[in-house]
């Protein structure tokens, strides 16, 4: 137990605030489903450029967004979760001289491109999208399994800025016998033996209009932990392929072989929807994590609190992997009867879309509130869990309990 | 105190061969339950990774499932750890960051 602890169990929390220093670690409201280890060593502590997030470890840095940041379409910069797997981070100092490599034996003319280079050379574009960890809220899964148990906030949505990654790539010339694009970064590993966080995306994925090499975020240069100064932007795709601190774009003819793309990152074949199978990554029975699944979360009420007798907003917001939210339906009687929300402006068919319903409580007491996603697709949210031994796409329909008074 | 047995699993991490632990301060604060081979935890954990993920991970690992993350570190992340270390890792992983047994 950590020393924090031992003096909170003692009231030392006050103690702390009296012998003159803000209280050095705060406890972050964490869902009870999370498992006990993860709720007791989390804590709200502030990377550099950053507000006070959810610290799930240290090193390499992994840091949650706390829900009430989701309370608004866009996530601001300091909020923006933080997910690394492997501690070696270059500092700001190294990444000012940040270059980018394209090429591969899929290449017709490998070239390397400054950050100048990179922002007037192309045509700059701009687009609204949700990057989600693929294990985002893996800590609610039940069994629990292991990595990073994260709760409702290993996500966030941005507005992105930067030239389509289709642009970039046609600058080095695609080969007809292209079949993936290999991603890296700067960062890497603490020991050479570790293998280096490399992946790749299918070259179908890669020549779509969407996505992008980022050099902006809400308008703002990439946060450093956000992978400052470049990262890839996969709009309907989880956070793995969205390569930080990005440094070699290498068009293939052969299909990666990379710890991170296999055993790493997969999920059962069939499991998820998808509307791109990933064909030169899968095997006989599992196939790489890709899109992203329908889910909603709210942001108010929060779990506990108490509320009117006479009614109360229900707000939060709802995403998928890109065919967009059709609605969202509200229910404050588990599940038997459900009511539509309002949903807020439309940001794009791969961002937060908000949603928001007056509800009024059936009387007094604990009313549990209940929100279900739906996409244009048909695609919604379920109560069953899909489990996966890996923890991925937990989209379950989220229960809020308060108290109306 | 705290200091002087970080600075040990650091002297102890690159006697290892291991690179120096690019921590924060706060990560030191972090203290694994004591009990036999937890100096070994810290020194063959600790060099690539803060150990708070063993606390995160937890109480719901059985020895197996202890057994396999060791395993995985050793043989996937290139973790040098040899059998004799990698035993009492697994051991006091089990012992106290375990699912608790069930009646």
């Amino acid at each position: 137990m950590r020393r924090r602890r031992l003096l909170t169990g003692l009231g030392g929390a006050a103690a702390w605030m009296t012998a003159g220093g803000p209280a050095r670690a705060e406890q972050p409201r964490l869902d009870p489903a999370l498992p006990l280890g993860t709720r007791a060593e989390a804590e709200l502590a502030e990377l550099p450029g950053k507000h006070r997030l959810i610290k799930l470890s240290w090193r390499p840095p992994n840091y949650e967004t706390p829900i009430a940041a989701f309370d608004q379409a866009i996530t601001p910069n300091e909020w923006f979760y933080v997910r690394y797997h492997l501690a070696d981070i270059p500092d700001m100092s190294v990444l000012a001289n940040w270059s980018l490599s394209v090429g591969g034996d899929a290449s017709e003319r490998p070239f390397s491109l400054t950050l100048d280079e990179l922002k007037s050379g192309f045509e700059q574009v701009e687009i609204t999208a949700v990057n989600q960890c693929s294990g985002n809220r893996r800590g609610l899964f039940d069994p629990h399994v292991p990595g990073v148990e994260w709760g409702y906030g290993a996500m966030g949505n941005a507005r992105w800025t930067g030239a389509r990654l289709r642009d970039v790539l046609a600058r080095a010339g695609v080969k007809a016998e292209a079949v993936e694009l290999g991603l890296q970064g700067y960062d890497g590993p603490v020991l050479p033996a570790t293998p280096a966080f490399r992946k790749c995306i299918p070259i179908a994925k890669a020549l779509e209009a969407e996505p992008l090499v980022a050099y902006a975020m809400n308008g703002a240069p990439l946060p450093h932990f956000n992978g400052f100064p470049v990262r890839l932007i996969v709009p309907g795709w989880t956070g793995t392929y969205w390569m930080k601190h990005l440094r070699t774009l290498e068009l293939r003819t052969k299909p990666l072989e990379s710890f991170w793309m296999k055993p790493a990152y997969r999920v059962p074949r069939g499991m998820f929807p998808v509307a791109m199978p990933f064909v030169t990554q899968e095997d006989e029975k599992t196939t790489p994590i890709t899109e992203l699944v329908v889910n909603s979360l709210i942001t108010s009420p929060t779990e506990g609190a108490e509320t009117s007798t006479k009614g109360f907003d229900v707000r939060g917001v709802a995403w998928d992997g890109g065919a967009g939210i059709r609605g969202v339906d509200i229910s404050t009687d588990r599940g038997q009867s459900w009511k539509p929300a309002a949903l807020g402006p439309d940001l794009g068919r791969f961002s937060f879309r908000q949603f928001s319903l007056q509800v009024v409580p059936p009387g007094p007491g604990a009313v549990t509130v209940m929100a279900r996603a739906t996409n244009n697709g048909g695609q919604t949210q379920g109560t069953k869990l899909l489990f996966n031994p890996a923890g991925y796409q937990h989209n379950l329909i989220q229960n809020v309990t308060v108290m109306a008074a | 105190m705290r200091r002087f047995a970080t600075s040990a699993l650091l002297v102890a991490g690159l006697a290892l061969g291991m690179p120096a632990a690019r921590g924060t301060a706060e990560e030191m604060e972090v203290k694994l339950t004591p009990g036999e081979g937890v100096t070994t935890v810290e020194t063959n954990c600790g060099g690539c990774h803060s150990l708070d993920y063993i606390v995160m991970n937890s109480p719901f690992l059985k020895e197996e499932n202890w057994k396999a993350e060791v395993a995985k570190m050793r043989k996937a992340f290139g973790a040098p750890i040899n059998d004799a270390d990698a035993d009492t890792i697994i051991r006091y992983l089990a012992e106290n960051y375990g699912a608790p047994s069930k009646p």
